[in-house]
């Protein structure tokens, strides 16, 4: 009897899923193509920025750094305290300050971002790693310092950010939107429509792609960087400086992530909370693991690609799954290639 | 760059030296009936707990009996991990993932809001939750078995990240499948053990609605759990002393040395997935049955870390431990929760509770860099041995010096297996 009933059970999900809840609808994939590729494209840059930061921590140190994501959330806020600073409030509408001004405040707000978040990233090596570093603690102990400090720098900006700053920053809600761009249609590319801030956030990340990957591969920094993860030992006794290698790598990421975190509010400018690093984070380490964890290059390719497939994905299945394709996506590419698209080793990573 | 043994405490060469380890040692060295003698009274004592109303331990802000329920149901998920992370070594960060499932299978068949409900159709009201209970714990074991089978073969890191990943779908799934689990609005009724109906309680002394303190739902439920956790630890223990758990413990230390020595590990780390996950599918069963309403929300991932957070304080690796370690992070917020005064020292308890997540993250962090092992760290237990061998390490213990301690007369044994290891995660902990 309960057969019987499971089986028209299991035939209720079938119709059930096909109908209402999965919407399996190539027509809107294939019809918003290329704007989906637009959209998706500046997505992934961001994705790719906050990837760098697992990848290059993970190249050097074989962690997980799991608090990477409220590095970048810290960013956020960092930018949105320098445009506070400069005088532009919260308000409904866009600020209008003409292309030059427009493009030098962002500028100053994501170095801002920059700032708080590489010193972040820095600080938080020099409290919650180092010493663990220093008594040879097996890599899940530092899993879970990563994760308990994550809690910590949530909270933080949950709780204590607001008492700190007369309530104008953190707490439990979102920060009122502080918009200086209006989101506007450039130009159309094969019917897709290429706004200003997509056209900004691609080119702000390309440009610095571009700049950490000379940086990682043509100065005398990152060769040490490189040399470290290829072999620690030897690099040490080469007269390259472990640690200091390590503090350069945290900076180097936490930096592209408060670039990130500046290009992420320009999209979505309601997006300032401090719960607001979480899942980007989860995705942007799905990114560095698509491309090959541990590869400067996989991380932005890997990030790029995530962001165009969720919203392909997305457009597919219908909104409320996008989150879900990008986690199917990670496991599926594991599945299939665990060591990622480009292979693993940042010491290799120069073809 | 320097190795485990770095990690280890100082005292590496007096083992059995603390407190703790005379305790230990004491025990292992009473017969079973002893320790059954002893430690029956120590549960009861802590099942009726609730009932006494101990002054200062009594919860204020929330009833004490449903803090305890809460702790019963969190001890199992702790134990269900520790078995999972603890154990076999395998970080597993979505287990809230098998906590949902469980929790929605019992929902899905019982709540006349899912289009599953079988309690209008032939399964008695009385009897629904009973029924349900096996059904959820093989779902989950299934869904670990899905799970594990293609992740098991990842690296360490990366299994994380996909357990990440699929506790993350699964809260997804419940919430976007909205024709089947209703998705934000969750599923109401969920059926609850029925026993001792009355004419004031007419759904029995399980339902949300018996509120006669001090035995009121919460007492009942936290005395189920404590009947399921001495059963789970029973049978999580002979694993433990078996073939299983010396695996699994071969496959936490080094993977790559137990494969070689004749370990199927991956066969090994699948049954620590699955059994981990059909005991978080069994809590999740009772979380249904307790607050009788499921929604998403309160499978969020950070869930997974709350529960990591009890196994790793509690020491992992030692089921007793992540017991306490679960006791801690369920009572201490509820401790504070509504109290505006401890020992007479005016305080603003609701804050304290609030700021639970960042005291547990600076918890994790300051445990992580002065005792990685946990508050009660497991000990390397000579898995191999009978009893007898504890017990002449205790007659040496107490008669004789420093000298001749345990460590000399577990010495005598075949391999120098004695030395002071702590039993948490130190698989890959070599060279970083």
């Amino acid at each position: 009897m309960s057969a019987v009933l499971l089986h028209e059970a299991v035939g209720s999900v079938h119709a059930a899923i096909a109908t209402d809840v999965i919407d399996f609808d190539s027509h809107r994939l294939f019809s918003n193509f290329w704007a989906l590729t637009v959209e998706g494209l500046s997505y992934g840059a961001i994705y790719a920025l906050v990837a760098v930061g697992y990848t290059l921590v993970y190249g050097v140190l074989r962690l997980i750094n799991f608090a990477h994501s409220e590095i970048f959330m810290l960013g956020m806020f960092g930018q949105y305290a320098v445009l506070w600073g400069m005088g532009f409030l919260p308000r409904g509408n866009a600020y209008d300050e003409g292309i030059a001004l427009t493009v030098m405040y962002i500028g100053i707000a994501m170095l801002g971002g920059m700032l708080v978040s590489g010193g972040a990233a820095v600080g938080l090596e020099r409290v919650a790693y180092r010493p663990l570093r220093k008594r040879g603690a097996p890599s899940l102990t530092f899993l879970i310092t990563a994760i308990g400090a994550s809690f910590v720098l949530q909270e933080f900006v949950h709780f204590v950010l607001p008492l700190l700053t007369d309530h104008k920053f953190g707490g439990l809600n979102a920060q009122q939107p502080i918009r200086l761009v209006q989101e506007t249609t450039v130009f159309t590319f094969f019917g897709a429509d290429v706004t200003n801030v997509d056209l900004v956030i691609v080119v702000a990340a390309l440009v610095l792609a571009f700049a950490v990957d000379r940086f990682v591969n043509a100065t005398k920094f990152g060769r040490g960087i490189r040399a470290v993860a290829q072999d620690p030992v030897t690099a040490t006794l080469m007269g390259v400086s472990r640690e200091r290698i390590i503090m350069l790598t945290f900076l180097v990421g936490g930096l592209l992530a408060g670039a990130a975190a500046t290009l992420y509010t320009l999209k979505i400018p309601n997006a300032v909370i401090y719960s607001g690093g979480f899942i980007l984070g989860i995705k942007a380490f799905a990114a560095a693991v698509l491309g090959g964890i541990g590869n400067l290059r996989g991380a932005l390719l890997g990030g790029l690609l995530l962001g165009v497939m969720e919203l392909y994905g997305q457009a597919y299945f219908g909104p409320q799954w996008r989150d879900v394709v990008a986690f199917v996506v990670l496991v599926l590419v594991l599945l299939v290639r665990p060591t990622g698209i480009l292979g693993e080793s940042l010491g290799r990573a120069r073809a | 760059m320097t190795t485990t043994t770095a990690s280890v405490p100082a005292g590496k060469n007096r083992p059995y030296s603390g407190t703790g380890d005379r305790l230990r040692l004491w025990w292992d060295a009473q017969a079973r009936p002893t320790q059954w003698l002893i430690g029956v009274p120590f549960i009861v004592f802590i099942a009726f707990l609730p009932v006494l109303r101990i002054p200062v331990l009594t919860t204020v802000g929330t009833d004490f009996g449903g803090v305890m329920a809460q702790f019963g149901m969190i001890a199992l998920v702790a134990i269900g991990l520790n078995v999972v992370v603890g154990s076999a070594g395998l970080l597993d960060l979505g287990y809230v993932g098998f906590y949902a499932i469980g929790a929605y299978t019992v929902a899905l068949l019982t709540s006349p809001d899912s289009p599953w409900n079988l309690t209008d159709q032939w399964l008695s009201q009385r009897w629904a939750w009973l029924f349900c209970v096996p059904i959820a714990i093989a779902i989950t074991a299934i869904s670990g078995l899905i799970l594990g089978s293609p992740t098991l073969r990842l690296r360490g890191d990366y299994l994380a990240i996909v357990t990440l990943g699929f506790g993350e779908i699964v809260r997804l799934l419940a919430d976007n499948l909205t024709t089947i689990t209703q998705g934000g609005r969750g599923l109401q009724g969920v059926a609850f053990p029925y026993f001792g109906g009355t004419d004031k309680n007419p759904d029995g002394v399980f339902s949300a609605g018996n509120s006669d303190a001090p035995w009121n739902s919460g007492l009942w439920w936290f005395w189920l759990s404590i009947v399921l956790i001495v059963i789970v630890l029973l049978v999580v223990g002979n694993l433990e002393r078996s073939r299983v758990g010396r695996a699994w413990i071969a496959i936490r230390e080094d993977e790559d040395a137990a494969e070689i020595m004749g370990v199927p590990t991956f066969k090994f780390k699948l049954w620590a997935f699955m059994i981990g996950a059909a005991i978080g599918g069994l809590s999740g069963a009772l979380y249904a049955g307790q607050v009788q309403f499921v929604v998403p929300t309160n499978f969020n991932v950070i869930n997974s870390m709350f529960f990591l957070c009890a196994v790793v304080l509690g020491g992992q690796g030692n089921k007793l431990g992540v017991i306490l370690g679960a006791f801690i992070i369920v009572y201490l917020p509820n401790f504070f929760q509504g109290r505006t005064s401890l020992f007479g020292i005016p305080i603003d308890g609701n804050d304290i509770a609030g700021y639970k997540y960042l005291f547990f993250g600076i918890a994790l962090i300051v445990l992580m860099i002065f005792r990685p092992q946990g508050l009660f760290p497991a000990r390397q237990k000579l898995l191999a041995y009978s009893r007898g061998l504890y017990q002449a390490a205790r007659r040496a213990a107490l008669g004789g010096d420093r000298a001749t301690s345990a460590a000399a007369v577990l010495a005598d044994g075949p391999a120098d297996a004695s030395s002071d290891v702590p039993g948490a995660g130190t698989k890959d902990g070599g060279d970083r």
